[in-house]
């Protein structure tokens, strides 16, 4: 019965009328017909999307005026942002062996998607020497402090995600020992997380090129 | 001080009496009293506003009733709950009633209050809309605060400020004037130094900063504004009577905050122009530092409009 | 039949419906001193070590404050308190007691001890991630308390963090490390926070035990909840200005940092916007104003309700007021902005909806005072705190309609008619809420009673001196006498007198401000030797006070969770003996009167 509640029907229950107490007798606890983890990560998401909202929205209200210089992309750039679409394909590939319960694929799977992540980070940071070289500091111009703000905090989030990649690998690590269940959740959440920063970063990039 | 200090000792000494005389009352009536009290302090308070010298009297207004609506809300509460505290205080043998909600009380309050709140905000904005709306005939001046004091300009005979960019600002530039705006060169430039403005004339107060945020802010005068670098803010008000005003920094601009004061005085028109009559134009300040040759540019540039 | 008969009632609870239970490996256990007292997953430890933590630092912004309020009643009396050493005071002071005292007791201390309990659950959701925030919690303290030891100490910008002030030479800390430490303690404090947080949400919306509907939910639990909420979209402006102005210090980008001339030189910067800041800052600020009241409004709901033995008035009223606050309080930041430069027109929009919110806070403050209408009220020491609460905050409520209405707001702005204003409601308020949630909660804790005389000291010098100091520091504001004014009393707009009310307040905080050590000593002794207070003292419903022993064990509630069969707010139900049903006592259970109303 809670998952046809409306908000609305939810918050003008009377808790105190007898017929409504028989109903919310037989209530299980749960709000949302989702997992605890689920619902963790999306809380995560919802911050980090409200986080990068702001920069993106200080960004547009600063990219206006007249002293603002658009920045290069370097090839570079482009190459790094198809490895983060491949590692996400990698992903969506991992899933499914998980649901096939093909562990062995996914350690494999989550192997290269690691190796993925590690070569998007040098990437990005061969992106800011190159830049660096070029004469592109930092402080130089709005743009490019945006651009360095926006590579960096993504890289963070992705550091982040490989915290959580190394608890997910570690749950198929030895082949006898996974609890089947926690283990394709885990690999899910781990997905899901992925795929939101490739959006992010994409976000981020078509912003900082169509500027 | 001492009548304060005399009022606090004898609300105590109450206080104790009840306490002593009424132990089962006497967390109500302090209620009551505190409520009394506050009635008291506001009638006979020493420490209220300075007499206004601008035009914002009606600002005042709006305070005023302010005063009345919520006050009135703030003592019915407090001394309704006072009275719940009286009459019903435990007793074993009592049960307490037995109501959830009554959607009809509920209804009437939250009408009433938004009605209350409508209340203040409709004079309150009608007001705020005179505030921002500048009159046509406001002359400009310029006040241009830094760490920790205030400069200001005044446009001269030609009425119009000349323009200025932060990046001028020299040891001899003080005020960053654009040297190829032959608007600028008439300018009175008063530099931390006294301001003086005249009766009944209502002046656009254009704010700048050239460092960190500063407000200028006279309490007499009731209108305050901050000062951002980089942009130019501004309020008007027409001063009412004649009088030496102190100003005081009201954003907190570091450590001399404090100390950054300075004085306006509003002139009849006799001593308004003698005093206009010793100030110094730009140009003036221009030629005593041999920069004639700035001046011809500037001039040429007027004739070729 | 006696109280402890709903005790005996619970050892065997009905089979009527089926308890939830945890799977036995989402419960974690401790195995050494180290894991179970210092790096510990149990809720209600983490909130403790939350709480001490946050009073601690807390008692460090008191001395502060005193400092403080000596210089201002009788200048240069403390020989070390410069103009720069009070403006570090002012910024730490402030900042402690927003950020890292109110914020975090109410939501890392009473958030993390409370909701578990309150909802039946066996602990939080994420105990591991729960540990971790505290300790990030505790790094961003340390980080705070190392800048007072950096040279040129501590920031003192102001607890706004206004650039370009803020990182300029001019600015105490301005141009070294206590800036740089200030921000990087309040990023950690939000990653810490963010942390936390994702606890208490999801342990409210999907860990509640069996029967406990959102609407059957204690309002201190919706009150708490509510502000986590309000964190996860304020907290992020924080860290996001807080992120652009380190940039704009140590590498010289110009995010918030226009063109200036300081002190005569020209500087690198150009072209970033002050205002900017300030909007991040206040759409952080204000919704943190909610999020230290919202929990204080659902706890002393609960307070009235259980000392004056009846259910809170318009409960539902209350949950969408509470709510309705959080969801509006995303909409009026620029309020604290009315004179800062902003376009006027924005006076319009932001005058309006802040007034709008006036109105379902008057509801609450209604729905408390109603409560007592044909009530029984036990005037104990947490009702007394309770009551109290009630007057600071509708005398800090009613001065924000002054505030909030952008022309009243003009001559009042920047001076002490705020600084009143915001201490009275944001300040005095939470705090007597704070303390009588102690007095209230410390038998759930300890399993003894504060000692009363102590309390009733504690309160009346707390409560009638806290009004002393704000109630006439407001009509300072209307004089005109600016905040943030290390000395004036050469002014000669204001009275002489205004010099001897600002003695006279200074006195008076002193007393107050002494009066908490005999709190502490309250505290620290009754823990101990307090008289012994049994299961569930105040005779409450809700079920914190339902677990098998007191203080709640290991996993809270014994082999089986509780049933809920009702709202926390059965007091004095007719038909009932006694004058309160728990939440977990079923209807054919309740003593002497079969169930002809619940």
């Amino acid at each position: 019965m809670k998952k046809k509640e409306t908000i609305f029907q939810l918050l003008t229950q009377k808790p105190w009328d007898p017929a409504q107490a028989k109903i919310d007798n037989m209530h299980d606890g749960e709000t949302l017909n989702l997992s605890k983890g689920k619902l963790g990560l999306r809380y995560i998401m919802v911050v980090s999307s409200i986080f990068f909202s702001l920069f993106i929205i200080t960004y547009s209200d600063r990219l206006v005026y007249a002293d603002w210089q658009q920045m290069p992309e370097p090839l570079l750039l482009w190459f790094n942002t198809l490895i983060l679409f491949i590692s996400s394909a990698f992903f969506i590939s991992a899933q499914t062996a998980a649901k096939n319960n093909q562990f062995a694929k996914v350690k494999q799977k989550l192997l290269i998607i690691g190796f993925l992540a590690f070569a998007f980070l040098l990437g990005q940071l061969f992106v800011w020497l190159q830049l660096i070289n070029l004469g592109y500091y930092v402080a130089a111009n709005p743009a490019n402090a945006y651009f360095y703000v926006f590579t960096a905090l993504h890289g963070l989030h992705l550091i982040g995600g490989l915290v959580y990649w190394n608890m997910t690998i570690k749950k198929v690590w030895i082949t006898s020992d996974i609890v089947v269940v926690d283990a394709k959740h885990t690999v899910e959440l781990c997905a899901i997380y992925w795929h939101f920063l490739l959006a992010v970063w994409v976000v981020l990039f078509g912003l900082m090129l169509f500027s | 001080m001492i009548i304060a200090l005399a009022l606090v000792l004898l609300f105590a000494v109450i206080g104790i009496i009840i306490a002593v005389a009424f132990p089962r009352r006497a967390v109500s009536m302090a209620l009551a009293l505190v409520i009394i009290g506050s009635i008291a302090f506001h009638f006979w308070t020493p420490w209220w506003w300075t007499e206004v010298a601008s035009n914002w009297g009606n600002i005042d207004g709006t305070i005023i009733l302010t005063f009345w609506v919520t006050g009135a809300v703030f003592c019915a509460v407090c001394l309704f709950m006072s009275y719940c505290v009286w009459r019903f205080r435990y007793d074993k043998d009592r049960k307490s009633d037995y109501k959830p909600e009554n959607s009809k009380l509920e209804w009437t309050l939250t009408i009433l209050t938004t009605l209350g709140v409508c209340a203040l905000l409709a004079p309150g904005l009608i007001v705020w809309n005179k505030f921002v709306t500048v009159p046509e005939e406001a002359a400009d001046i310029e006040v241009m605060a830094q760490q920790w004091y205030w400069n200001y300009r005044l446009p001269g005979e030609d009425g119009v400020l000349g323009l200025t960019d932060l990046r001028n600002i020299n040891d001899e530039n003080p005020f960053g004037m654009n040297l190829d705006d032959p608007n600028g060169l008439d300018d009175v430039l008063i530099e931390g130094d006294d301001l003086h403005i005249l009766i009944n004339q209502p002046v656009k107060m254009n704010l700048r900063s050239i460092d960190v945020l500063h407000d200028f802010y006279i309490p007499q005068f009731r209108a305050k504004m901050d000062m951002v670098p980089g942009v130019v803010t501004y309020y008007w008000f027409t001063p009412i009577r004649t009088g030496d005003f102190e100003i005081l920094c009201m954003e907190y601009c570091g450590t001399g905050h404090y100390a950054m004061r300075g004085r306006v005085l509003v002139d009849e028109n006799q001593d308004y122009q003698e005093w206009l009559s010793e100030q110094i134009t730009f140009e003036e300040i221009m030629a005593s530092i041999d920069q004639t040759d700035l001046i011809q540019m500037a001039l040429n540039k007027k004739g070729n409009n | 039949m006696a109280a402890d008969s709903y005790e005996d009632i619970a050892v065997d609870k009905g089979e009527v419906i089926p308890a939830l239970e945890v799977p036995p490996q989402d419960l974690y256990h401790a195995k050494s001193f180290w894991t179970r007292w210092i790096f510990c997953q149990d809720a209600k430890i983490i909130g403790i070590q939350y709480s001490i933590t946050a009073i601690s630092i807390g008692l460090v912004a008191l001395v502060l404050s005193w400092l403080m309020r000596l210089q201002l009643g009788f200048p240069q009396l403390v020989p070390f308190l410069g103009a720069a050493e009070y403006y570090q005071f002012v910024t730490m002071h402030g900042m402690i007691m927003v950020i890292y005292l109110l914020t975090a007791l109410f939501l890392g201390g009473f958030g993390n001890y409370l909701i578990p309990l309150m909802v039946g659950a066996r602990d939080m959701v994420f105990p591991y991630v729960n540990m971790v925030s505290y300790w990030v919690y505790l790094l961003a303290v340390l980080v705070l308390v190392a800048s007072f030891f950096v040279p040129g100490g501590p920031t003192g910008a102001g607890w706004t963090l206004y650039p370009p002030q803020a990182i300029t030479s001019g600015t105490p800390g301005g141009d070294g490390l206590g800036i740089v430490l200030m921000l990087i303690s309040l990023s950690i404090f939000v990653v810490g926070f963010t942390m936390g947080g994702l606890n208490y949400v999801i342990t409210v919306l999907q860990a509640r035990t069996r029967g406990m509907t959102l609407m059957r939910l204690p309002l201190t639990v919706w009150g708490i909840f509510t502000a986590t909420v309000l964190a996860l979209f304020a907290f992020p402006a924080l860290i996001v200005s807080c992120i652009m102005m380190t940039l704009d210090n140590l590498l010289g980008t110009s995010f918030f940092m226009p063109a200036l001339v300081e002190f005569g030189e020209q500087s690198e910067y150009s072209g970033g916007s002050p205002i900017l800041f300030q909007h991040l800052f206040w759409f952080f600020g204000h919704p943190e104003v909610y999020i230290v009241a919202l929990p204080a409004f659902g706890i002393v709901s609960d307070l009235i309700s259980i000392h004056a033995r009846k259910n809170i008035f318009g409960y539902r009223m209350m949950v969408w007021a509470i709510v309705i606050i959080g969801a509006l309080s995303f909409i009026v930041w620029a309020h604290h902005m009315y004179v800062a430069g902003m376009n006027p027109w924005f006076g319009y929009f932001f005058a309006t909806t802040t007034l709008i919110i006036a109105v379902p806070t008057a509801l609450k403050v209604y729905n408390w005072v109603i409560t007592l209408w044909k009530a029984n009220i036990n005037l104990t020491i947490p009702m007394l705190f309770a009551l109290a609460f009630i007057v600071t905050f509708v005398n800090g409520g009613i001065t924000g309609l002054f505030l909030g209405n952008v022309i009243v707001d003009v001559p009042l702005s920047d001076t002490y008619f705020v600084v009143a204003h915001f201490h009275m409601v944001m300040g005095i308020a939470p705090v007597l809420v704070v303390f009588g949630a102690i007095y209230h909660w410390f038998p759930l804790i300890t399993g003894r009673f504060l000692h009363e005389g102590m309390g009733k000291i504690h309160f009346w010098i707390s409560f009638l001196g806290s009004y002393a100091i704000y109630f006439p520091m407001h009509y300072l504001g209307f004089v005109g006498v600016p905040r943030r004014y290390f000395e004036m009393y050469d002014s000669e707009y204001m009275a002489v007198s205004t010099n001897y009310l600002n003695q006279f307040i200074t006195i008076v905080a002193l007393i107050v401000g002494f009066t908490q050590i005999l709190f502490l000593y309250n505290i620290i002794t009754s823990a101990k030797f307090g008289k012994k207070a049994g299961k569930n003292p105040w005779k409450a419903c809700s079920l914190e006070w339902r677990t098998p022993e007191v203080p709640a064990g290991h996993g809270n509630f014994g082999k089986e969770l509780p049933v809920v069969y009702r709202w926390a707010y059965d007091f004095n139900v007719p038909g009932a003996k006694e004058d309160f049903i728990p939440q977990d006592i079923a209807p054919d259970q309740i003593p002497e009167a079969k169930a002809e109303a619940t």
